[in-house]
């Protein structure tokens, strides 16, 4: 198995910085610029960072899949580092995205949690995400590791839409998806600024935690260092 | 070869059928449990009854599947089954096969456990029946492959439900709609529409978990 080859660029940086500037710059915005909503008030304001999340959490997993495919096809194992990456970013979000749906749900709609089909998905693909992660720890070998992880990765992501096809059959109230065609357009800027601070915060996460992951396979797949005489001689 | 893998396991879980009967003594344990949740509420325990069966059978099915793989980590059986000229796939079909066979009868003999607990009688027999075939099959599918996995590793009792568990939403959700509108009465019509979804989910997974267990084996 070829040895993965990490990248010290300080591109990552870069991306975290622009994502963290975008971020504080929307957030601002959000909060002290742009008016309250006409019906919810200044609960409202919490889309400016649950819209950004739902978004690029749907790119994080996306990026997983294909990370997934891309293993089992190449097996090269820079995959497996990207794909590690994908699936621990990916719970990040889906976290935040379940944390952020309940505190809005509270006021709104007077419950913390709803069976409402997105907000179901989301939960459960947590779950599954968190569940890889946990078999990740388990495996010792690199090679079985990456490939069950693709596998359970593959098969966790072909749920989703039936998940979610369910759940809206089982149960549905939840309002339709924001973009920006369905707000108005004195919020447009805070949620696109929002929406490209996630972003480039959730590439340069991913760069390096692919980065930390490839640091963790070089070690793993490099061969048992070769003992010299007197070494040998010392451990017998 | 796929019957003679089919023929292994059935030999095996013949022999082993003490098993059998300790899993099915533990789900029917378990739906007993779950009516101290509820209380002697006869109507409420009735509206959930299709719920609890499908709950225990879930319970039960992963202490099924995960023992499927026990004989072959015994001596390194799987390499050697392995090392056969076959199909990767047939041993798992085979497999899967048996335990969705063992899963269906699991399902069947907690049927009436359920009726008598919950008094959640029905005559639709042949619709109930459907509905457990299906639905076991949703288990077994994707079960089997996971069992493969997490019976290589130390912590296989808590990762085989850890990875089960949120993919077969799905697949319980329809089984647990489809056998309450058995019990409780179908007025709507829904019933065609989730023995539907919980088809295409087991055609999905049959399918999909056939072409990738050869991956998940491989040395």
């Amino acid at each position: 198995m070829e040895m993965p080859r990490v990248s010290t660029s300080r591109t990552p940086y870069v991306f975290l910085a622009i994502g963290a500037a975008c971020l504080l710059a929307g957030s601002y915005i959000g909060l002290f610029v742009a008016p309250a909503e006409q019906y919810m008030g200044n609960v409202q304001r919490i889309m400016y960072v649950h819209v950004p999340t739902a978004w690029n959490w749907m790119i994080a997993v996306l990026f997983a899949f294909g990370c997934a495919i891309a293993f089992l096809f190449k097996s090269d194992v820079k995959w497996d580092a990207r794909l590690e990456a994908g699936l621990e970013v990916g719970a990040l979000l889906a976290f935040l995205l379940c944390c952020q749906g309940a505190i809005w749900a509270k006021p709104t709609w007077g419950v913390w949690w709803d069976w409402d089909p997105r907000l179901t998905t989301t939960a459960v693909l947590l779950f599954s995400l968190l569940g890889i992660l946990a078999l990740r720890r388990f495996v010792e070998d690199p090679i079985k590791r990456a490939i069950w992880s693709s596998v359970a990765t593959i098969i966790a992501s072909i749920d989703l839409p039936i998940v979610y096809m369910s759940v809206k059959w089982w149960n549905s109230l939840h309002q339709q998806q924001s973009t920006p065609q369905t707000v108005s357009s004195q919020f447009h800027l805070p949620l696109r600024l929002n929406a490209f601070g996630v972003l480039f915060l959730m590439i340069g996460f991913l760069m390096l935690r692919s980065r930390i992951a490839g640091y963790r396979l070089q070690q793993e797949l490099a061969a048992p260092p070769v003992l010299t005489g007197e070494e040998a001689g010392e451990l017998a | 070869m796929l019957t003679a893998a089919l023929r292994k396991e059935l030999l095996l879980q013949w022999r082993t059928r003490s098993q059998m009967m300790a899993v099915f003594v533990f789900g029917a344990a378990a739906l007993l449990l779950f009516s101290f949740a509820i209380g002697p509420n006869t109507e409420a325990l009735r509206t959930f009854s299709a719920g609890f069966l499908w709950l225990g059978l879930l319970l039960s099915s992963t202490l099924t599947l995960a023992e499927s793989f026990h004989a072959e980590m015994e001596n390194r059986a799987l390499e050697g089954l392995l090392l056969l000229p076959s199909d990767p796939r047939a041993l798992y079909y085979g497999k899967t096969i048996a335990n969705w066979l063992q899963l269906t009868l699991l399902g069947l003999a907690l049927v009436p456990v359920m009726v008598v607990l919950y008094d959640a009688g029905t005559t639709q027999l042949l619709k109930l029946l459907l509905i457990i075939v299906l639905g076991t099959a949703g288990l077994a599918a994707p079960g089997t492959l996971y069992a493969a996995m997490t019976a290589q590793l130390r912590a296989k009792q808590t990762l085989l439900p850890l990875l089960l568990f949120p993919l077969i939403v799905p697949a319980l959700l329809a089984s647990v709609k489809a056998t309450s509108l058995v019990i409780l009465g179908d007025p709507m019509g829904q019933l065609k529409s989730w023995i539907g979804l919980l088809s295409a989910f087991d055609l999905i997974y049959w399918s999909l978990c056939g072409v990738l267990y050869g991956r998940v084996v491989e040395e």
